[in-house]
């Protein structure tokens, strides 16, 4: 099934002689367990994108569907419930809240959403244990390198088994090594089932990807398609 | 090729200075150092092990009952392996780019959109990268011996080499938008609301490519 699903998505911003068309219509799937990259000059419309497909801007034509439910015939407080349920979003700038530890900025999106504390704190510690950070959890953010704040926030991202996976250029100020480390996560998050769409402009962290789109003036110019499995080895025999 | 020659020569030589060793195991050893990325034939093994006696670096023992012959390396084939390994790889011993003499007659031919030779190289080459970065997935993060980490840097080698390309290709696109040379007329950053503009659009742009 897809868990996003954009068609013929559009993104004005201004009017008259100051229009500028962000995205025009773009159509882009991502399927459970697959792993897309999003590449293109600065201001090809790739955060725009991005943006679209977590709900957090609405577009001016197209649709935009996650897990089956099309965002636009949501109201308010049911898109922000979505985005808190079905969506993580991995930043470039972590994002974590300072005055937190890491356990309770990881429970803070489950608490949200009214699930108990003891509960939160349980499936948050889980999440850890999966970034392979449990022994951060009561530290706080400025106690933590770069790469072990990007685990938490990658952890933070995925708890309450969160379907898509949204990341805008998540290795940012990391360095090679550790930004292998988190691409390694996210590549396991999707071989666990997750679906996930990331920004970015480095070649290396795009092709740790299914999939590789590139985006140029709002349209997707070309794609790498998906890596050679045995149907696609016969469909190129037929 | 004169490069892979030396590249072999020196390889074969390297794995002698730890020991003597058959034909069949040299070739053995260097495709599990080199994660098989070149392939050797035992002819090959053989001619470069014959010319190797004949400069005075290796030499041939005595036929066992099977009828093999072990090689062993002499000091003067020792030096040389030191030397081999002290000297950096000169970049003229390199072949001539073919991307890069593409690129440049695209830019000067006419009727050829630059761009759209730069995407399709990316797009090649991205495919490159992802299937190397695939075998990286799939390998432990942690190799299990010198043979899986020699092998694992070859296979970086070849990542880099790609990534460095895509990002020459990112260079070349960007440079050719910004003196405007056979391309399609730009358009406006688009990420972003435009932020107000006093001036008329420069003549020529129309903002429409297709």
């Amino acid at each position: 099934m897809s868990v996003l699903v954009m068609r013929e998505v559009s993104r004005d911003h201004g009017a008259g002689p100051n229009l500028v068309h962000a995205l025009r219509g773009v159509s882009l799937h991502v399927e459970a367990g697959e792993f897309v990259a999003v590449m293109g000059p600065s201001g090809s419309g790739k955060s725009t994108l991005l943006n679209l497909a977590g709900g957090l801007d609405r577009p001016t034509g197209g649709r935009v569907l996650v897990e089956g439910v099309d965002l636009s015939t949501l109201g308010k407080a049911e898109l922000a419930r979505l985005r808190r349920r079905s969506i993580g979003y991995v930043f470039q700038d972590l994002n974590l809240i300072p005055a937190l530890t890491a356990a309770e900025n990881v429970m803070l999106p489950r608490e949200l959403d009214g699930v108990r504390t003891a509960q939160a704190r349980r499936e948050a510690l889980r999440a850890l244990e999966e970034v392979g950070v449990p022994e951060l959890a009561d530290r706080f953010p400025d106690e933590m390198s770069g790469g072990q704040q990007q685990r938490v926030a990658i952890a933070r991202a995925l708890v309450g088994e969160r379907r898509l996976m949204l990341a805008d250029e998540p290795t940012g100020a990391l360095d090679t090594a550790t930004g292998e480390e988190v691409m390694r996560l996210l590549r396991a998050r999707c071989d666990a089932g997750a679906a996930c769409l990331m920004v970015t402009h480095e070649s290396r962290h795009a092709a740790w990807a299914d999939r590789v789109v590139f985006l140029r003036d709002g349209v997707i110019v070309d794609a790498t398609g998906s890596p050679a499995g045995p149907e696609s080895l016969l469909e190129g025999a037929r | 090729m004169h490069t892979a020659y030396v590249s072999i020569r020196h390889g074969l030589l390297a794995l002698l200075s730890q020991g003597p060793r058959y034909g069949y195991q040299l070739r053995a050893e260097f495709e599990a150092s080199t994660g098989a990325t070149w392939p050797l034939n035992i002819g090959q093994v053989y001619s470069t092990l014959s010319r190797l006696e004949r400069d005075g670096l290796v030499t041939k023992g005595e036929a066992d009952a099977e009828g093999r012959f072990v090689y062993n390396i002499t000091p003067a084939g020792e030096e040389e392996v030191r030397r081999w390994f002290t000297t950096p790889v000169a970049r003229a011993d390199r072949p001539r780019d073919e991307l890069a003499i593409k690129l440049a007659m695209a830019v000067t031919t006419p009727g050829v959109d630059v761009r759209d030779v730069v995407q399709a190289q990316r797009t090649a080459t991205l495919r490159t990268l992802r299937d190397l970065t695939r075998l990286k997935a799939d390998a432990p993060a942690v190799p299990a011996g010198p043979a899986e980490s020699a092998w694992r840097l070859v296979l970086e080698s070849m990542i880099f080499q790609a990534e460095a390309e895509v990002r020459w290709l990112d260079h070349c696109e960007a440079f050719m938008t910004r003196i405007d040379v056979g391309f399609r007329p730009a358009v406006r950053v688009a990420d972003e609301p435009p932020a107000p503009e006093p001036s008329a659009p420069a003549p020529g742009r129309t903002g429409e490519r297709r």
